[in-house]
């Protein structure tokens, strides 16, 4: 089956869809512009299901292995012989899984924002941000070449910039959205650099030949990039860890990981598209694209592990203790994110070997709709309470079943309680790393508990603990007195049902290291631990803020100083404000300020100065007089003549 | 005719040339100047006219740059005119000394 006829137009359809409404969506499509961007998205949708079904059930395998089949390909710049860049489709088991998170979740998120962005007056410049956004993500799953995924790459960087600063007239989203841009930018300096350093010693760009060539151990390219060293560092380390920086700039890793919070400046939806389910995996599925490589080098792979443990740990105990919900969210996605990394870091190669693996993917696959229908139930309640802030809320249940529902539907998911989807792949990844490393995981342990406790301090705060405003009593002013139109309940409906559902899907079959697929077991006697302690969170969760008390005070100044410095996120704001102000304005800026202001400056007023003497020193000579004129015209022929005449042999 | 030596007419045409500069540098009246490039010109064709006789005798070029150059210094003398009733109406004098607004 030839799939080039349909597969190019699942990220070409947001595409027209962006352009469509950026240039018409004002005039001539007002409010049907969302609707128009739910049909084409719906349209991508069904073509990548069908792409899904097609690769995973019909075709796609080959002599038991999943194949990696590049439908498109087109030379786009074309160097030398040996180098091009080109633009490409790369189908492989991972892509057509992300070709479905991607379309599906932004569908949802589409239509969730039918209702929420409702009456807001760019809303056709919303959809096609958004269109956008769906575009490059999608590019960026299906690059078949290092290149193109750079390039999409940044495409999801600005798409993801615009849409945080969306509300343009807030100062605190522009500067949340320039924070954004500028830390992925520099993280997205060293996945550059680490694109040239793997190009120019692998000499192609390609995915394919580049894995090949980087894992023969024969071959003359790996033999060189492994025996170069810089620093005392093989060059295949620094430039595997380079592109690292950048995956762990998008995903939002320790210590890279302060845009994310900020980023909740945007809309709640968005939020949920963004910063919850696609773009911020980028970073694991850039590690997960060049998996096989990254295997061979061990070094570069205990970074991977480390960076995803930490952050994981970290983000949790941050997650705590903050109050504005969607914050609480945006540090629950760089936990979890750290696990699908250190899942990716504990995990081997090839059939049972790669569990680490598949459970990343399968815990990327599950986390993209528990998730994204935590943001899409987080912005439902922030419809109708017009805060963020966990005091303003409480007693919701009663105003909001569906969403009170769908939310405790998303939390146990995330606490990994079975029979719900996260369970399945947080079991996997902790079983992945009990097998490789325990410090890992009790650090995975650890981080469960603190998930569950977090996550149902955020449902009970909200959705019960009535005792902070009475909404049944008309105190506050509710100005929607219903959940919000179906388009806002139809998607938590649907990712509730998902979140239920993805849970079954015998996923190592279809994805693993190797494309072999195996049949992985669920360890019963395994399990009980990471349940108990999930439990146990809930149930500290449940003795703290199920009824208001004054009992989290108490907790948390008995904890003291670890309380206050979670609180403040252990300063890493403050550091790296520190390191900026002091190291890099003064080291940097100042110089550089003051070589602009003298040297460059300088030579440009020097040249305006000394033109402008001479233009003073000869103006005499312009007299008007014609016949000055006449006398210097009759010199400069006498002066002439004697040079031709005499002077020029 | 040909009595008269190449030099005597030389020293005819040189001696007009430089009455004509003279004449260009001192006099600030514009018609006067303008009468001054005439006498240039004149001793320019006083020497076509006499190398053409002298050198090539068989041949007619210089005469005809002769005829050239007068008719050109008409055309020129109409221009130049032209110029000095302009600069009289807005100046209500033509002497180039008052007329210096261009000056740098």
């Amino acid at each position: 089956m030839n799939y080039s006829a349909y597969i190019a137009l699942i990220p070409l359809l947001p595409l027209a869809s962006f352009v469509i409404l950026g240039l018409f969506g004002k005039k001539y499509f007002r409010n049907l512009s969302g609707v128009f961007g739910c049909l084409i998205l719906l349209a991508s949708t069904v073509l990548s299901l069908y792409a899904a079904y097609h690769y995973f059930f019909v075709d796609g395998k080959v002599s038991d292995s999943y194949q990696t089949l590049i439908p498109v390909k087109y030379t786009w710049l074309s160097f030398s012989d040996s180098l091009s860049i080109d633009m490409g489709i790369i189908l492989d088991p991972i892509s057509v899984m992300m070709l479905v998170v991607v379309s599906f979740v932004s569908l949802m998120v589409h239509i969730f924002s039918l209702g929420y962005m409702k009456g807001e007056e760019r809303f056709g410049t919303y959809y096609s941000f958004l269109s956008l956004f769906t575009f490059s993500m999608l590019g960026l799953v299906v690059a078949s070449n290092i290149f193109q995924i750079y390039i999409f790459w940044e495409l999801v960087g600005v798409s993801s910039y615009l849409l945080i600063g969306f509300y343009y007239d807030r100062p605190s989203a522009v500067a949340a959205s320039k924070k954004a841009f500028i830390v992925t930018r520099f993280a997205d300096l060293g996945f550059l650099i680490g694109i040239l350093i793997l190009g120019f010693q692998s000499e192609t760009l390609d995915f394919n030949t580049l894995i090949q060539r980087l894992t023969d151990v024969n071959s003359p390219q790996l033999i060189a990039i492994a025996s170069t060293s810089f620093l005392g560092i093989s060059l295949l380390t620094w430039a595997l860890t380079l592109v690292f920086i950048g995956g762990a700039g998008k995903s939002a890793m320790f210590p890279l990981h302060i845009w994310l919070p900020d980023a909740m400046e945007g809309p709640t939806p968005v939020s949920a598209l963004i910063h919850a389910a696609t773009m911020v995996v980028a970073g694991v599925y850039l590690v997960a694209r060049l998996f096989p490589v990254f295997h061979i080098n061990e070094a570069s792979l205990r970074v991977v592990t480390w960076v995803g443990a930490v952050s994981a740990f970290l983000a949790a105990i941050i997650a705590g203790t903050q109050t504005d919900i969607k914050r609480v969210l945006a540090y629950s996605t760089m936990s979890q994110i750290g696990y699908m990394m250190f899942a990716l870091g504990v995990s081997g190669y090839g059939g049972e070997n790669g569990l680490g693996y598949t459970a990343s993917m399968f815990h990327l696959f599950t986390h993209a709709f528990f998730k994204s229908l935590l943001f899409l139930c987080a912005g439902a309640v922030i419809h109708i309470v017009h805060s963020n802030e966990m005091k303003d809320m409480g007693g919701l249940r009663k105003l909001m079943p569906i969403t009170n529902i769908a939310f405790l539907i998303a939390c146990l998911a995330i606490a990994g309680i079975p029979p719900f989807a996260g369970f399945f792949s947080k079991e996997e990844i902790l079983l992945a790393a009990w097998q490789s490393n325990p410090v890992i995981y009790y650090i995975g342990l650890a981080t469960s508990g603190l998930t569950a406790f977090y996550m149902f301090r955020l449902y009970f705060s909200i959705f019960w603990n009535n005792s902070h405003h009475s909404y049944r009593d008309g105190h506050r002013d509710i100005t929607h007195h219903s959940e919000g139109s179906m388009s806002m309940k139809l998607p938590l409906i649907i990712l509730a049902l998902g979140t239920l559902l993805v849970g079954f899907i015998p996923f190592s079959n279809f994805i693993s290291s190797d494309g072999k697929g195996f049949a992985s077991e669920t360890h019963l006697t395994f399990s009980i631990a990471p349940v108990l302690i999930a439990v146990l969170g809930i149930l500290i969760a449940y003795a703290l803020y199920m009824k208001q008390s004054d009992r989290p005070q108490k907790l948390a100044v008995s904890l003291g100083g670890l309380y206050k410095a979670a609180y403040r996120k252990f300063y890493i704001d403050e550091i790296y404000l520190f390191i900026t102000k002091n190291v890099i304005f003064n080291l940097v800026g100042r110089p550089a300020a003051w070589i602009d202001r003298n040297i460059v400056d300088g030579t440009m007023n020097g040249i305006a100065w000394t033109t402008g003497k001479i233009a003073v020193m000869i103006k005499g000579v312009q007299s008007g007089r014609v016949q000055s004129y006449a006398l210097y015209f009759f010199g400069g022929i006498v002066v002439l003549v004697i040079v031709f005449l005499y002077l020029w042999k | 005719m040909s009595d008269v030596p190449i030099s005597h007419i030389l020293f005819v045409s040189t001696a007009l040339f430089f009455i004509g500069m003279y004449g260009l540098f001192t006099r600030r009246n514009m018609i006067t100047m303008l009468m001054a490039i005439e006498l240039i010109l004149n001793s320019v064709n006083i020497n076509f006219v006499v190398f053409n006789k002298y050198l090539y005798p068989e041949k007619l070029d210089g005469i005809f740059f002769t005829i050239f150059i007068i008719t050109i210094a008409a055309a020129e003398a109409a221009v130049a005119i032209a110029i000095i009733i302009n600069l009289y109406r807005s100046h209500r004098s033509i002497d180039v000394e008052k007329a210096s607004e261009m000056k740098g």
